[in-house]
């Protein structure tokens, strides 16, 4: 079976909501699931909420409007012809908020009068729950649209806050809950919170395999679960290729290997190269248990490969290549 | 053939001991963008001074892994310097160490502003409590306001303070502002008109559009919320000017010759733009940057084979020798990584060639007690 084929199946959800701690690569990852998920004709839209422009920098693009705009084809198909189309949206609470405001009160152009008054600038920090709930709200909206009967994303992928603001972020209506009791925000805000907590939604943890992630990527599935949100995959991002896993280091071996190709054998030169060796091994007995930890979450596990020369278009459909391909036994 | 940063004679080296041992420096900020080691790095320069340079020296964590604040004593948020006992400084130097508690500086700041009625007043307040506990930007500002009371007791000869793991680096300079903007601001003074008049929905008319404006919050945000915004409000009225106040004080030690800002960075493209962006800043708002912390640094330790020739000599010798095509194999990624970051880091450089820079080699593990501390403040010295 051809990989793309598998996109239903191995992401079954329609909301990927993709967070990690920071440094870990979410940016990169959201975007490879992106173009994994539009394979087969499919369309996703990839969203971001922190106005980073991280979007727009991993595909090499000038900064997103507030506007749906198509940013890339997804993972060339092999069965039923080429990748349909992926969408990005960089959303604004502000520019949010005024959507909402002239979706349900007919503001028009008085909305924009509220800026003078210093109202989009309040309504939008003063609360972070409201504002989390006008960023979901507008997730959960192209989630949910439909256009002429037929849904108009296949998928939605969300470049999410980081691990240690997710719970918070994802837990909309508890956080609306504690200062509007009745009203149209906390009408919003439970609307959202059951597309959240639905199957719908998926709550990914990106993480690298060195202590603090895991260590973050851990607790995030702990109170993700806590609160009910439904947690979909752990993804490694960065992983090296197994190397040294079998035989003996020693400088003599390296020098012998080193003079059959008629490389330089002196003595820095070897003892250098067994030394690095020597970190690469430490390295990996680290990763070897940095993994378990992640595997006794019970989560599928998916492995994505350090991309040798940086992350371009070209490494981001090799990642989402590999994600596409059928869970490994080992990982469920 | 790739040389390392520290080789590269354009680059200048940061001398790290002479910041800490200079008695005429008595702040030091690490900053940078998230996951990059700032409160590792803060913990291990605090440790140096201490130990070093005989300074009496505090570190003000934020958000702490749990292992190194373990490994500094702290066990609880509990907003006060603890001594670390395991410290051997031989010339009267002391570190102390703490973590931040958001909300209880909150509070002392409105306790220090009001009387206890009103203050109990404000506690009790919905809208406080989801400031103090989750207001983007409080934690910010509340590090800088416990910077501004370390500095201002004069215990210390030195406080290190590590920045909060902001989305990106400028919000630690902004949200101080950003808060200040918001408690001044006009839309709070317009809703502080009706719990000045006693009663919620008796916003004054100050314009024909303000009416529509009043009648809008009421239906978005529900009565009760304006209820409890205004008496937030109200209560807090009094202590606006000395909000301002404050957050102007500790941004005027900010720019005094006697801070030194650190930029934290790792060599990657997400880091180093934040580490341009924020030196750029430093620069804009005359604010003295001393320079670049470069952790993780992958350092081949011999040059001399190119990851071009390593991969290829690798495949010609695989089947006789897998042990030693391996390790020529992770001597072409470490060079092919190093290459990477030194072209990454260059875009910082470039733009700042007067930053000096110092770098720590990647560890296998995290450092998660004092002797490794110790290490990193040694590398950080050694350049």
């Amino acid at each position: 079976m051809p990989p793309s084929d598998h996109a239903p199946l191995r992401w079954p959800a329609r909301l990927h909501v993709v967070t990690g701690k920071g440094g870990t690569g979410k940016t990169t990852v959201s975007a490879a699931l992106a173009l994994a998920l539009a394979a087969e004709g499919r369309r996703t839209l990839l969203v971001e909420v922190e106005q980073r422009q991280g979007i727009a920098q991993v595909f090499d693009r000038a900064p997103l409007p507030y506007q749906e705009r198509a940013i890339a084809t997804g993972y060339p198909g092999t069965a039923s012809g080429g990748g349909g189309e992926v969408f990005a949206l960089a959303i604004d609470a502000e520019e949010a908020l005024l959507e909402y405001l002239d979706h349900f009160y007919r503001l028009g152009r008085a909305g924009r009068a509220l800026r003078k008054f210093g109202a989009i600038d309040f309504a939008t920090t003063i609360a972070p729950g409201v504002r989390d709930v006008l960023l979901t709200g507008k997730l959960k909206e192209a989630v949910t649209r439909t256009t002429d009967g037929r849904r108009a994303y296949d998928a939605v992928v969300l470049d999410a806050p980081p691990t240690g603001r997710i719970g918070r972020f994802l837990n909309v209506s508890a956080e609306t809950a504690r200062l509007a009791k009745i009203g149209p925000i906390k009408s919003q805000s439970d609307g959202v919170a059951a597309v959240l907590r639905s199957p719908v939604t998926a709550v990914h943890v990106v993480t690298v395999l060195e202590e603090m992630p895991v260590q973050e990527t851990a607790d995030a599935v702990a109170e993700l679960q806590r609160l009910d949100l439904p947690v979909g995959s752990v993804i490694i991002n960065a992983t090296q290729p197994p190397l040294l896993a079998r035989g003996r280091l020693s400088q003599a071996e390296v020098r012998r290997g080193l003079a059959a190709t008629g490389l330089p054998v002196d003595r820095d030169v070897v003892s250098g190269l067994v030394a690095e060796a020597r970190a690469h091994l430490a390295r990996r007995e680290v990763e070897i248990a940095l993994r378990d930890e992640l595997i006794a979450l019970g989560r599928p596990l998916v492995e994505l490969p350090q991309l040798p020369g940086g992350v371009d278009l070209a490494g981001l459909y090799e990642l989402a290549g590999t994600l596409l391909e059928p869970a490994r036994a080992s990982s469920i | 053939m790739v040389t390392t940063l520290a080789d590269d004679p354009s680059v200048q080296r940061l001398d790290i001991d002479g910041v800490l041992g200079d008695p005429a420096i008595r702040v030091v900020v690490c900053c940078g963008s998230g996951g990059v080691g700032k409160t590792t790095t803060a913990a291990a320069l605090a440790l140096r001074a201490a130990e070093e340079h005989g300074r009496r020296t505090v570190v003000l964590t934020i958000d702490p892994a749990r292992r190194l604040a373990q490994s500094l004593g702290l066990s609880e948020l509990d907003n006060t310097p603890r001594q670390v006992h395991s410290v051997k400084a031989v010339n009267g130097g002391e570190l102390h160490a703490m973590m931040l508690d958001m909300k209880r500086t909150f509070d002392e700041v409105v306790a220090a502003h009001t009387d206890p009625k009103r203050a109990e007043e404000i506690y009790v307040n919905p809208f406080y409590q989801a400031m103090s506990s989750t207001f983007a930007g409080t934690q910010e500002y509340m590090a800088m306001e416990k910077l501004g009371q370390l500095r201002a007791r004069d215990e210390w000869d030195l406080v290190v303070v590590d920045t909060p793991p902001s989305r990106s680096a400028l919000d630690f300079l902004d949200a101080p502002a950003r808060l200040g903007r918001f408690l001044d601001g006009r839309m709070l003074r317009l809703l502080v008109a009706p719990a000045r008049t006693g009663g919620r929905s008796v916003f004054t008319l100050v314009t024909a559009s303000f009416g529509l404006f009043s009648k809008l919050m009421d239906k978005i945000l529900g009565a009760q919320l304006i209820t409890d915004l205004s008496g937030f409000v109200g209560a807090l009225d009094s202590m606006f000017g000395g909000f301002r106040e404050r957050s102007e004080q500790t941004y005027r030690v900010l720019q005094a010759p006697e801070t030194a800002f650190l930029v934290v960075a790792v060599p990657e493209p997400d880091a180093i733009r934040e580490a341009d962006y924020f030196a750029g800043r430093l620069e804009s708002e005359r604010m003295p940057m001393a320079g670049l912390v470069l952790n993780r640094v992958h350092a081949p330790q011999t040059t001399a084979i190119s990851a071009a020739d390593a991969t290829t000599a690798s495949e010609e010798i695989r089947a006789g020798n897998p042990v030693a095509a391996d390790v020529l194999l992770v001597h072409a990624g470490m060079m092919a990584r190093a290459e990477r970051e030194q072209a990454v880091t260059r875009v910082f450089t470039r733009s700042h060639p007067d930053v000096p820079v110092a770098t720590i080699a990647a560890q296998p593990v995290d450092v998660h007690d004092i002797d490794g501390l110790r290490e990193i403040g040694l590398a950080l010295a050694v350049g």
